[in-house]
C-alpha cells in the first residue's frame, strides 16, 4: 500500500472545520499529534476513517480531512465493527473518552478488545464528564468533588489499561496529551495488528485542571514516568532508578539504576505488565507500550470463515428458495 | 374453511359438501417432541397437495417440569382441499399426550370432536401434576367429545422393543408412533418420515430403525384395530392451486430468502448484526448458513452493538440489517435515531411477541406499532412495512430493501411470533420475474474549489451514498444537525427546520413509489371495511369471506405499508360507511387511522397471545352492520 499511497503532510490531514474545544484543552495537542503522524503512516485519507461516540473528545474526527463518523454515546467500537467487517481495507481509529468507553459503552470496549478488531482505540483520559460540564467519570478518584458529587465521589475508579488488559487486549499503551513521544505510541499503536488500546493522560483545563500534574509537571517529569521501550532495561530518572522484580513478594521494587536486576522489558509479559499498569503510590507512571502480543485479528478470522464455508458452493438464488421438500402442481386438482 | 366435516353424524353429512378441511392438535410435555410431529405431519400434508396453516404454541421454559401444565407444547395444523388461511379456530382432533396436555388444550376442542389420549400417561401422579382428581377419561366429563384412548407409551415400548433401547430413550419413540398414526388417520405417505428420520439418525442407525419401526407400529395400528366410528380414516382432497413448484416454509425462512433476494437486487453484500432474542432468532440462524451470497453474520454482545455495527456496515457500503423482538427494537432506538440522522440505509426487522417487558416471549402479538411508528425520541419518521403471512415476507423483505436503498433510511419490517413460526406452502417464486434495482453508489469528485455535498437531494429527496475509501470524497456525518448541502455542524434555527422538513418529506415520498391500497375481497364503497395488517390476514379475510357469502356488505382490506401509507388511503377509507380494526393490540393501527385521515375507525382488540379466531371476526362483523 505504502508505494500507491500519496505522500501527505500533517496540513493534509487538517479538515477545514473549525475546532471546538476550549482554549488550553489538551485535546488540541492530542489532535495535532495524530495529524502530524498520520503522514509518516503512509496511508491514505480515502482509506481512512475515525469513529467516535459522545463527548468532547469525540467531536475529534470533525477535524480530520478523512472519513469519519460521529456516533453516539459509548457505540463507537460496534459502528467500527461494522465498518471494518463490511470493508477490512479501511483503517479504522476509534476516539473514545473515560466516560464514554468505560461508563456507557464500557461493554462494547470490552468486545471490541476481546474479539480483537484490526482498529486503533485512543481513549482521552482526563478523569471527568467535560461535555456535560463537569460531574466526575468512572476513573475520577475517590473523593472528587463535583457537580454530581459535591460532597466528594466514593466510588472505586476503574483503571482503563488494567481493564483493556483484563478484556483480552493484545496491545495496552500509554501516552500524555502534551508529550512529544505521544507520535512514537501512535506509531506502534497503528503497526500492531489487532486491537490497539491507547490511554491518553488529557488534561481538562476547565473541569480538573492539572489532575495528572502529579507526574506530568516538567519538574517531576524524570522522577514519575516510565516510558518503556522494547528489550530495554526499566529505567527512570535519568537512569538512576529502575524496576526489579521482588520475587519473594511476586511485585514490583524501585532499585538502583545500575542494579542488575533491573527487568528487561518484554512487551510479551502479560503478568509484568499488569503490574507495571496497576504501580502503587511512590512508583513512577508506566508509559508507552506496556503489553504487546499480537493474534489473529477478528476481522481476518471472519473473512477466512466466510471464505471456507462459501467455497465450492454457487450463491445461486434459484436454487436457495427452490430448496428443502418441494411438490410439484402440474394442474389445478379439482375444481369447487 | 376451518370447520371440520369428517367427523359430523350422518344428519350433518348430508347437508355438507365432501371434506374441506380438519384442523389437528398435537399436545404432550415440552419433552415429548411435538413440534417436531407437527413439523414433519406438515410436510406430509404438503407433500399431499393440501394446502395448510401451521400453528405452534409452546412454553417459554425449554424444560419445563415433565407433566405440568405451564410445560405443555402444543402445534395445531389446519389442512384441506380449498384455500386455508389460518391455524383453524377450534381444533377437530386432539391428540394429548399426557393429563396436562388434555387439561390445557381440550377446551378449544370443538365440541363433538375427537380426542386420542395416551392413557399410559394418567397415571395417578400425572393426573394430580395436572390437577385432576380422577382420571377424565374415566368419568363423564369428556362427555361433550368423543374420545379413544389407549396405551401409547406401551405400544411404543413393544414396537421398538428388539432394539435393545432404554426405556427412556425407547419412550422418546412415542410421537413417532403417534405420528404413524395421524399419517394412517389422513391417508398420509410415511417414506419422506422415513427418510428424514435415516438422514436425521444417520450416526446412529439403530435409533433410526426404532423410530420407524414406531412410525410403522402406529400406522398398522390405525389400520387394524376397530376402534369405531369416531375413529376412521379420512381423505382431503388436494387444494386447488397454480401450477408451478411449491415447498413449505415458516415465516423466519422467507424472511431470510427475501432479504438475501433483496440484497442481491440491490447489488449488495449483507451484513446482519443481530443478537438471540425469541421470537426473532430465527433469521439470524438461517442468514448466518448462507455465506456463499456474500453474507457476513455477526452475533453482537448487546442489541444496541447489533444495530450499530449494522450501521456501521451500511456506512461502509453494505446493506446493513438487524433484527430483534420488541423489547430489544427498545434498546436499538437511539442508534436507530443516527441512522435517521445520518440517512443510511438500514433494514430492522421486529418479530414482535406479547409484552411490555419480557412479556409473553413465546406468544404471538402485534403490539409494537406505535414503536415502529412514532418510538422514537424527536422527529424521526421512517418507512415501516408488515408482513401478513410466512409467504408474504418474502415479498416485504424485498419491498424493505428497495425502500431503504432507493430512498436512503432505516426501515422498520414488521412480522411476528406467529408468522416467523407457522409454515405454510409457498409457490416457489421464479427469481427472474424481479426487476433489479441497483444502487449505484456516488463517485464523483466535486469540482476544484468545491466540497463534497453529502447531503445533496436527488428527486426522491435522497441524499448521496459515499463509501469510504471513495478518493476525493472525504467527509464527516454524524448525530449532530447539520447544515443542508454539506452537512457540516450547524445548529442555526434555519437548518434543524430544513433538515426536520426534507427528513420527513422524505418519507412521505416512499408512497410515491408504492402502490394503491387494494380491496382484498369485498367491493369499494362497501357499507363495512375490515382493515387490517399483519398475521390478522387469515381469520380477517375468512370471516369477511363467509360474511360476504351469506350476503353482506362487507369488504377486507390489509394494509402493508403501515408508514407512510399509500397515497388513495384517505379516499379508499372514507368511501366506507363504517370500519372495523382488528387487531392483536388495544388498538394501534385505529389511532394512526383515526390519526392520518380523520376516520371513525372502531377497535376490535385481543391479547390473550393467542391470534383471532375466524368466529369472533365474523361475530363483529354481524354487530357492525346489525
Amino acid at each position: 500500500m505504502n508505494e500507491m499511497t500519496k505522500v501527505t503532510t500533517a496540513k493534509d490531514w487538517a479538515s477545514d472545520q473549525e475546532v471546538r474545544w476550549c482554549p488550553g484543552c489538551g485535546d488540541y495537542a492530542v489532535l495535532k499529534a495524530v495529524q502530524r503522524t498520520m503522514p509518516d503512516l503512509g496511508v491514505a485519507r480515502e482509506k481512512t476513517v475515525f469513529v467516535s461516540g459522545i463527548g468532547c473528545s469525540s467531536r475529534f474526527p470533525y477535524y480530520m480531512a478523512s472519513y469519519g463518523f460521529h456516533t453516539i454515546h459509548g457505540r463507537a467500537p460496534a459502528f467500527a465493527t461494522g465498518i471494518k467487517l463490511a470493508n477490512p481495507e479501511l483503517d479504522v481509529w476509534i476516539i473514545t473518552g473515560d466516560g464514554d468507553a468505560l461508563s456507557i459503552g464500557g461493554n462494547h470496549t470490552m468486545h471490541v478488545l476481546r474479539r480483537n478488531l484490526d482498529c486503533q482505540i485512543l481513549l482521552f483520559n482526563n478523569e471527568i464528564y467535560g461535555l456535560t460540564k463537569g460531574q466526575y467519570s468512572p476513573t475520577s478518584r475517590v473523593g472528587t468533588r463535583s457537580p454530581s458529587t459535591p460532597f466528594g465521589s466514593v466510588d472505586r475508579p476503574v483503571t482503563p489499561c488494567s481493564f483493556a488488559l483484563g478484556s483480552g487486549a493484545r496491545f495496552v499503551a500509554r501516552g500524555i496529551d502534551v508529550h512529544k513521544n505521544l507520535p512514537d505510541v501512535l506509531k506502534a499503536a497503528h503497526a500492531h495488528k489487532g486491537a490497539s488500546f491507547v490511554e491518553i493522560y488529557q488534561n481538562c483545563v476547565v473541569y480538573n485542571d492539572d489532575v495528572f500534574a502529579s507526574f506530568t509537571e516538567r519538574s517531576v517529569a524524570a522522577e514519575k514516568q516510565l516510558w518503556l521501550k522494547a528489550g530495554e532495561k526499566m529505567l527512570f530518572a535519568n537512569g538512576e532508578k529502575g524496576l526489579a522484580l521482588d520475587v519473594d513478594r511476586l511485585c514490583l521494587k524501585v532499585v538502583a539504576g545500575d542494579d542488575a536486576s533491573v527487568i528487561v522489558h518484554d512487551p510479551k509479559n502479560k503478568g509484568i505488565a499488569a503490574m507495571l499498569i496497576e504501580m502503587p503510590q511512590g512508583f513512577p507512571v508506566a508509559l508507552g507500550v506496556i503489553y504487546e502480543d499480537p493474534a489473529p485479528t477478528f476481522e481476518s478470522a471472519v473473512i477466512e470463515q466466510n471464505a471456507a464455508a462459501a467455497s465450492g458452493k454457487k450463491a445461486d438464488l434459484q436454487a436457495l428458495v427452490s430448496k428443502g421438500q418441494t411438490w410439484q402442481v402440474e394442474k389445478e386438482p379439482h375444481k369447487l | 374453511m376451518a370447520t371440520a366435516t369428517h367427523l359430523i353424524t350422518e344428519d350433518e353429512a348430508a347437508s355438507h359438501s365432501s371434506a374441506e378441511a380438519v384442523v389437528v392438535r398435537f399436545a404432550g410435555d415440552s419433552g415429548d417432541g411435538m413440534q417436531l410431529t407437527g413439523g414433519q405431519f406438515t410436510l406430509s400434508t404438503a407433500l399431499a397437495g393440501n394446502d395448510l396453516a401451521t400453528f405452534p404454541d409452546f412454553p417459554a421454559e425449554i424444560r419445563a417440569p415433565q407433566g405440568t401444565t405451564f410445560g405443555v407444547s402444543a402445534f395445531q395444523i389446519n389442512f384441506g382441499s380449498t384455500a386455508i388461511e389460518t391455524a383453524g379456530d377450534q381444533p377437530d382432533v386432539l391428540i394429548a399426550m399426557n393429563p396436562a396436555a388434555l387439561k390445557v388444550n381440550v377446551d378449544q376442542l370443538r365440541e363433538g370432536g375427537l380426542i386420542i389420549a395416551d392413557e399410559g400417561e394418567f397415571t395417578a401422579r400425572n393426573l394430580a401434576k395436572a390437577g385432576y382428581e380422577k382420571s377424565p377419561l374415566e368419568d363423564d366429563s369428556l362427555a361433550k367429545w368423543q374420545l379413544v384412548h389407549f396405551n401409547i407409551s406401551q405400544l411404543t415400548l413393544d414396537a421398538v422393543k428388539p432394539f435393545g433401547l432404554g426405556n427412556k430413550e425407547a419412550l422418546r419413540c412415542k410421537n413417532m408412533w403417534t405420528l404413524g398414526l395421524a399419517l394412517w388417520m389422513f391417508d398420509r405417505d410415511r417414506q419422506p418420515i422415513v427418510d428424514w428420520l435415516k438422514q436425521k439418525f444417520a450416526k446412529a442407525p439403530e435409533l433410526a430403525e426404532a423410530n420407524i419401526a414406531a412410525l410403522n407400529a402406529g400406522h398398522a395400528y390405525g389400520e387394524t384395530v376397530e376402534m369405531g366410528a369416531p375413529f376412521k380414516q379420512h381423505h382431503i382432497a388436494a387444494a386447488p392451486a397454480e401450477p408451478g413448484l411449491y415447498r413449505t416454509v415458516t415465516g423466519a425462512e422467507s424472511l431470510a430468502l427475501g432479504l438475501v433476494a433483496g440484497a442481491k437486487l440491490a447489488g449488495l453484500q449483507m451484513f446482519f448484526g443481530g443478537y438471540p432474542i425469541t421470537p426473532a432468532s430465527a433469521l439470524l440462524h438461517h442468514l448466518s448458513r448462507l455465506k456463499e451470497f456474500g453474507i457476513t453474520t455477526f452475533q453482537a454482545e448487546d442489541e444496541i452493538a447489533a444495530i450499530c455495527s449494522a450501521i456501521g456496515a451500511s456506512y461502509a457500503g453494505q446493506l446493513g440489517i438487524t433484527s430483534s423482538s420488541g423489547p430489544g427494537i427498545a434498546l436499538k432506538t437511539e442508534a436507530l435515531g443516527l441512522a435517521i440522522m445520518t440517512e443510511l440505509p438500514l433494514i430492522v426487522v421486529n418479530s414482535q411477541r406479547g409484552g411490555p417487558s419480557t412479556g409473553l416471549p413465546t406468544k404471538t402479538e402485534q403490539s409494537d406499532l406505535y414503536q415502529a411508528v412514532y418510538g422514537r425520541n424527536a422527529d424521526a419518521p421512517l418507512p415501516v412495512i408488515a408482513a401478513r403471512s410466512p409467504a408474504d415476507a418474502f415479498e416485504c423483505a424485498i419491498e424493505a430493501v428497495r425502500i431503504a436503498t432507493r430512498y436512503m433510511t432505516p426501515v422498520m419490517l414488521l412480522t411476528d411470533g406467529y408468522i416467523a413460526n407457522a409454515a405454510e406452502p409457498w409457490k416457489v417464486p421464479d427469481m427472474s420475474g424481479y426487476e433489479p434495482f441497483p444502487v449505484n453508489f456516488f463517485e464523483q469528485r466535486p469540482a476544484e474549489g468545491e466540497g463534497v455535498m453529502p447531503y445533496a437531494r436527488n428527486d426522491d429527496l435522497a441524499r448521496p451514498w459515499i463509501k469510504p475509501g471513495t478518493e476525493g470524497l472525504e467527509h464527516r456525518i454524524g448525530g449532530i444537525e447539520k447544515a443542508p448541502g454539506s452537512g457540516n455542524i450547524d445548529y442555526s434555527p434555519a437548518a434543524h427546520q430544513e433538515m426536520t422538513d426534507t427528513r420527513a418529506a422524505k418519507v412521505n415520498k416512499v408512497a410515491e413509489s408504492i402502490p394503491d391500497q387494494d380491496v382484498c375481497i369485498g367491493r369499494e364503497g362497501a357499507k363495512l371495511a375490515v382493515v387490517g395488517w399483519g398475521s390478522t390476514f387469515g381469520p380477517i379475510h375468512q370471516a369477511v369471506r363467509r360474511s360476504i357469502d351469506r350476503g353482506l356488505d362487507v369488504a377486507h382490506v390489509h394494509i402493508r405499508h403501515i408508514w407512510p401509507m399509500p397515497s388513495n388511503m384517505s379516499a379508499l377509507l372514507k368511501g366506507f360507511d363504517r370500519i372495523i380494526v382488528p387487531e392483536m393490540n388495544t388498538g394501534q393501527l385505529k389511532t394512526v387511522l383515526r390519526d392520518q385521515f380523520l376516520v371513525d375507525a372502531k377497535p376490535l382488540n385481543k391479547v390473550s397471545g393467542h391470534p383471532f379466531r375466524i368466529a369472533e371476526i365474523e361475530a363483529a362483523i354481524e354487530q357492525a352492520l346489525g
